[in-house]
């Protein structure tokens, strides 16, 4: 019991961390598409490594399928809302950062 | 622990709150609003009140958010400058503030188990609805029975709610014509994940329907998420296809029939010889009887909710598809 | 420090409530308007659910071998508060985007010096 506990105590904090470094990022990145990239971590990764977590806490009963069932939400779900904001935010013609800069410099040339 | 987190999530709250007074951009303002009835929802989790938390984030977090963007579509994203002093309204906010938090040192302390509040009906609820009810979810009991009439009421207010929306908007007939093509089409990804999920969220409704006897859920959530899965049904793949699913005139005699079971229960038990929802009437056995008419009861409501969310939204979204037409 | 926090969900409240009650009378546009009602209006459920809450209680739904549990009548009045809300807040922006239709704008010193034009 003590080595799950040890084991879900480091997913947990693992997860934490990267939910920290994903807020982080929606903070300090420059453009859209970088800052989408830093919420999906938080959405994915960090999503996954909590509820890893918290599945060890479990003791295998119906609570752990629960959890199973919000994380297979959770993948499928959390993927595609990242995905179609930045398809919709290509579609309305927003550009990344590099396209930008380019396009500002062939200005100026 | 439970306090630390409490503390921590209000004070979020009240940053949140704080945010949206300074935000002229509107679509900042509703997307934050979200983030304060998820935030609401968390707290209600912690308070205990499990059964709320779950209606805030599907209504507050989900319906309302939709209908405050599809209301953006059509008037404009951007508050506009306004040189009126906000000076005579923030004296006006801070003295009744003060007032009220002077009031606040009269409440009883938070959480204290002989505060005023539990001393009357609360025990009454606690200790003998199992055994009068006999269902494990006294919020279910309070709310389907020993409420009941109170709860027709709601049901009756938000049947009236998609009154006088239909009145104010009214929905349009569609015409596939002259729809414009939906930028959506594009989304492949979307229209695989959707047809994969919104089957998983009316499971997930009809679970929380018939499951809220036992643990949180009941036919206001359930109605809901029912809703929010045509919502969905209807963003992705567009109104038109949504209409040939669930057509407008089918969920206002839905949004009736949903408040007329739930009266008709009523009568019943009145023809029995009982009182208006006297659900001991309904069986030989009184507990059967309880449990038939929450049922019934829950179904209705259920189906009023889910009607009158989804009709509102149409109402809504017929809207910004007729501005798009234009 | 006990006394802050025997207050301090009330306290929150106030402030919740204070800030909506702002938001209605100094905003000029009429969805933000709306919003400033919600956050009132949620300020309010957040008042009734912190009542309701005792400490060591458990949710109120039955469970073998607990005896505290949460005052119940608080989740009930919210809960059908909230849908209600909800239905209410659809009323409310129809009526704006009506506004909008016959005045042009929702910006209400924009509006209050037309006529009426219905």
């Amino acid at each position: 019991m003590l080595f799950l506990d040890i084991v879900s105590g480091i997913l947990l904090i693992a997860g934490v961390f990267f939910g920290l470094s994903g807020a982080m990022g929606l903070f300090r990145f420059p453009d859209f598409y970088t800052r989408v990239h830093a919420a999906s971590v938080t959405d994915s990764v960090a999503a996954i490594l909590i509820l890893g977590g918290l599945l060890l806490q479990t003791s295998f009963d119906l609570n752990t399928a629960k959890l199973l069932f919000i994380l297979a939400f959770l993948l499928i779900t959390s993927p595609t809302a990242s995905h179609a904001l930045a398809k919709s935010a290509r579609h309305g013609g927003l550009l990344t950062l590099a396209e930008s800069k380019h396009s500002k410099a062939g200005q100026a040339e | 622990m439970t306090l630390l987190i409490d503390l921590v999530l209000l004070a979020m709250l009240a940053l949140t709150a704080l945010r949206i007074i300074f935000l002229k951009d509107l679509f900042a303002v509703v997307m934050l609003f979200g983030i304060y009835s998820f935030l609401s929802a968390l707290i209600f989790v912690n308070l205990d009140a499990v059964d709320v938390a779950f209606t805030e984030a599907a209504v507050g977090a989900g319906i309302s958010t939709v209908l405050m963007l599809g209301t953006l579509a059509l008037t404009g994203r951007n508050e506009r400058e306004c040189e009126r002093s906000s000076l005579l309204p923030l004296l006006v906010v801070c003295v009744t503030g003060a007032v009220l938090i002077y009031g606040t040192l009269d409440m009883p302390p938070f959480g204290h188990a002989d505060n005023p509040v539990h001393e009357h009906v609360a025990p009454r609820y606690i200790q003998d609805s199992p055994q009068e009810v006999g269902l494990p979810n006294m919020v279910t009991s309070v709310l389907a029975s020993y409420r009941g009439f109170d709860t027709l009421g709601e049901t009756v207010v938000v049947f009236s709610a998609l009154i006088g929306v239909l009145a104010l908007l009214g929905v349009r007939r569609e015409d596939n014509s002259l729809t414009p093509e939906s930028g959506l089409k594009s989304h492949l990804v979307l229209h695989v994940v959707a047809k994969l999920i919104i089957p998983m969220i009316i499971l997930f409704a009809l679970y929380v329907q018939f499951h809220g006897d036992f643990g949180p859920g009941g036919g206001f959530q359930a109605g809901v998420i029912a809703a929010a899965a045509f919502i969905l049904y209807a963003l992705v793949f567009g109104l038109p296809s949504a209409f040939s699913v669930v057509s407008p005139k089918f969920l206002q005699v839905m949004a009736s029939l949903g408040v007329l079971l739930y009266a008709s229960v009523g009568l019943y038990s009145m023809a029995k010889g009982g009182q208006f929802l006297d659900y001991n009437k309904l069986a030989a056995n009184p507990i059967d009887g309880q449990h038939y008419g929450i049922i019934i009861i829950e179904l209705g409501v259920g189906i009023t909710v889910f009607a009158v969310m989804l009709s509102i939204f149409y109402a809504f979204s017929s809207q910004v598809a007729r501005l798009n037409i234009r | 420090m006990s006394f802050i926090l025997d207050y301090y969900n009330y306290w929150v409240v106030v402030f919740l409530m204070m800030t909506g009650f702002y938001i209605v009378i100094s905003a000029n546009n009429l969805v933000k308007r709306i919003v400033g009602l919600n956050i009132f209006q949620t300020s309010v459920f957040m008042l009734y659910i912190s009542m309701g809450k005792v400490n060591g209680g458990t949710a109120p739904i039955l469970v073998e071998g607990v005896d505290v549990y949460s005052n119940p009548l608080p989740h009930v009045l919210i809960l059908t508060a909230i849908v209600v809300g909800v239905a209410t807040t659809a009323v409310g922006l129809s009526l704006i985007v009506r506004i909008k239709r016959a005045y042009g704008t929702v910006e209400e010193h924009e509006f209050e010096t037309q006529g009426d034009v219905i």
